[in-house]
């Protein structure tokens, strides 16, 4: 059987309020609007096609967080997911990226997955790591950037996004980890009977101790911004007559 | 407290990235009494190694290995594991490209050390060195601690530092031999290619309508549309919008999209994302409309309105009219 894990996180939507916690080094989580990290859900999509397109195939969803990133592996599992790992951990301030992905590493060792996907990026600590670590830990070859995957046997290709508009097709054989970049899939939404269907699969939670932080976030904070801006505030209608005002004498089009 | 700079090939010659990575060395090493090593390897390590040595380092290490004559992630980062081996180095710096996050983070599982990745500036305080990272797409900094004396891989976002600040001098090469056991590269790369074009020409336009994913839905697209064209502009768009078909990808500004310069950059419902500015920071003027005050974006336009695109757009195509 084909095992292929998707690590999803659980992070800010990108219109939620950021609001700073008294400790300066987090948010705030009661007033955070949480979603699934972008990339992870294009991921997961991933994921679900390549089981489509493969006999015996089972997808796992793993996150890493407090009880609240229950919601999205749940979400995940309506999606068409067959189980889901929670590694619970209490405290929200586990940053340094070597210590998640060791995390990681020891939790899905035992499994022997074939595959691993996962985002290229987590929309809240932006390490762009993670998936690598894991890969090079458990000793499965890696590809990062991915566009598109397609599954040969017991090889996997990507095409994998280079700087300025290039690309390159990778080639590697599998058990491999794979990061993937957002927009090579249309993501699904969940269906009634997925959502249904969901509450009948297995959630297995491990507890972890996170005691093991060579970087930590000392303060959190707005960026002081130096650049010379000028607004143009009002009604809707004197914004727009501003707006054409500067149009035409100080931009000059 | 030494500093190690790994150079990337840019064709023959050092990535700005790397130039950059310089900079960034070379302003702390005297604060921290450091000394400065940068390495050239790959296909075209002769010619990094001697463009590095019109620069102030300490040592330049050029490797030599057919190995490496061709980028792959488990060679680069095989072979810097045995460089960080050898000496006793406190930071590896590179600059924060595709190729280090494609190799970095193995180098980091292979040493057991962190790598901070993508910072913008950093401080020094009681000896250490303290980094900034933005974090939340941009919305917040994020100051990092390191905490105890061991090795810290560093990348820098694009631009931290600038090159102009290259301080000059005469560094001695050193040429250096590693084995590399061809069996522990696993992957195997095809030449690079690039799409073929599509048919939007963003670098010429003067006068750019950008949307980004505030524009909410595919059917909104055509006020912005509208926008362009009372203009007499170009319409393009953030990743997003591309990632979700509502524009075709040849449409799409920032590091894996077209670089543009127009006299006006309009940027509406578009957060700021470094991935995104990189692509469009050039601009002549930028104005940018967006409902959320604190949005990064603000930070480098030139005119700010903070509303929402579906109040003022349809507005401002009228009264161009
Ligand atoms: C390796 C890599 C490469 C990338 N390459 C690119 C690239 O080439 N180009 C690119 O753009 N991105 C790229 N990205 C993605 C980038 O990091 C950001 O995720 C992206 O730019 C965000 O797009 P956005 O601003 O449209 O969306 P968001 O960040 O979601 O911002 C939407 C904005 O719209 C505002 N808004 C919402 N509704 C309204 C309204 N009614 N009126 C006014 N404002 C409103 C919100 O306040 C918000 O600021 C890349 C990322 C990575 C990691
Ligand atoms: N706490 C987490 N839970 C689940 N997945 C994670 C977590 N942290 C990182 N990841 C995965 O690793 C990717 C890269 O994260 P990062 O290295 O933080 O940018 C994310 O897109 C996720 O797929």
């Amino acid at each position: 059987m084909m095992k292929i894990a998707v690590l999803i996180k659980q992070v800010p939507g990108s219109e939620s309020p950021l609001s700073i916690a008294d400790s300066n080094v987090w948010l705030d989580e009661e007033k955070v609007a949480y979603i699934m990290n972008e990339s992870d859900n294009y991921a997961l999509e991933e994921a679900l096609l390549l089981k489509e397109g493969t006999q015996d195939c089972e997808v796992v969803v793993v996150s890493l967080g407090p009880e609240r990133v229950k919601k999205i592996i749940r979400e995940g599992l309506a999606k068409g997911a067959d189980r889901g790992m929670h590694l619970n951990i209490n405290s929200n301030d586990v940053t340094d990226p070597l210590s998640i992905a060791k995390i990681f590493a020891d939790a899905l060792k035992s499994e022997n997955f074939d595959l691993i996907l996962s985002g290229l990026q987590s929309d809240d600590l932006g390490h762009g790591q993670t998936g690598i670590i894991i890969g090079e830990l458990l000793k499965m070859s890696t590809g990062s950037l991915a566009v598109s995957t397609k599954l040969d046997g017991d090889q996997i290709a990507i095409k994998q996004e280079m700087e300025a508009g290039f690309f390159q097709n990778v080639r590697m054989s599998l058990p491999a980890s794979i990061t993937i970049q957002s927009g090579l899939n249309t993501p699904r939404y969940p269906s009634l009977k997925g959502i249904m269907g969901a509450k009948k699969k297995e959630i297995k939670t491990l507890d972890i101790d996170s005691s093991d932080q060579k970087l930590k976030i000392s303060k959190l904070y707005l960026p002081s911004s130096s650049n010379e801006i000028t607004m143009i505030d009002g009604s809707p209608d004197q914004i727009v007559e501003n707006l054409v005002k500067v149009f035409k004498s100080e931009i000059k089009i | 407290m030494n500093i190690l700079v790994v150079l990337e090939d840019n064709n023959g010659a050092i990535h700005r990235m790397s130039l950059e990575a310089i900079v960034a060395a070379q302003k702390i090493s005297s604060k921290l009494k450091s000394e400065i090593t940068v390495l050239a390897m790959g296909r075209n390590a002769e010619a990094l190694a001697l463009e590095a040595s019109k620069y102030e380092l300490n040592e330049i290490l050029k490797i030599n290995s057919s190995s490496l004559y061709s980028y792959s992630s488990d060679g680069y980062a095989t072979a810097i594991e045995q460089i960080i081996l050898e000496q006793d180095f406190k930071y590896v710096f590179f600059g924060h490209t595709y190729q280090v996050r494609d190799y970095v983070p193995k180098i980091s599982a292979k040493l057991m050390r962190p790598f901070l990745a993508d910072n913008i500036k950093m401080s020094i305080s009681s000896g250490s060195i303290e980094f900034t990272k933005q974090t939340f797409n941009a919305k917040l900094l994020a100051d990092i601690q390191t905490s105890d004396s061991g090795l810290y891989l560093v990348s820098f976002q694009s631009a931290s530092f600038s090159s102009d600040n290259l301080k000059p001098g005469y560094s001695k090469i050193k040429k250096i031999d590693i084995t590399i056991d061809e069996t522990q590269i696993k992957n195997t790369y095809d030449e690079p290619f690039q799409e073929s074009a599509g048919g939007v020409d963003l670098t010429s336009a003067d006068i750019i309508v950008s949307v980004g994913r505030g524009i909410g839905e595919a059917d909104n697209i055509s006020i912005a549309k509208d926008l362009a064209l009372a203009l007499g502009g170009q319409l393009s768009s953030s990743r997003p919008v591309v990632d979700a078909g509502w524009l075709s990808p040849d449409h799409q500004v920032g590091s894996s999209g077209q670089s543009v310069s127009p006299k006006l950059y309009l940027a509406l419902g578009i957060s700021g994302a470094i991935q995104h500015v990189v692509g469009m920071k050039g601009s002549k003027n930028i104005v940018a409309i967006n409902k959320d005050p604190e949005a990064p974006i603000f930070e480098i336009a030139n005119y700010g309105i903070v509303g929402d695109i579906f109040e003022i757009v349809p507005k401002l195509i009228e009264s161009l009219k």
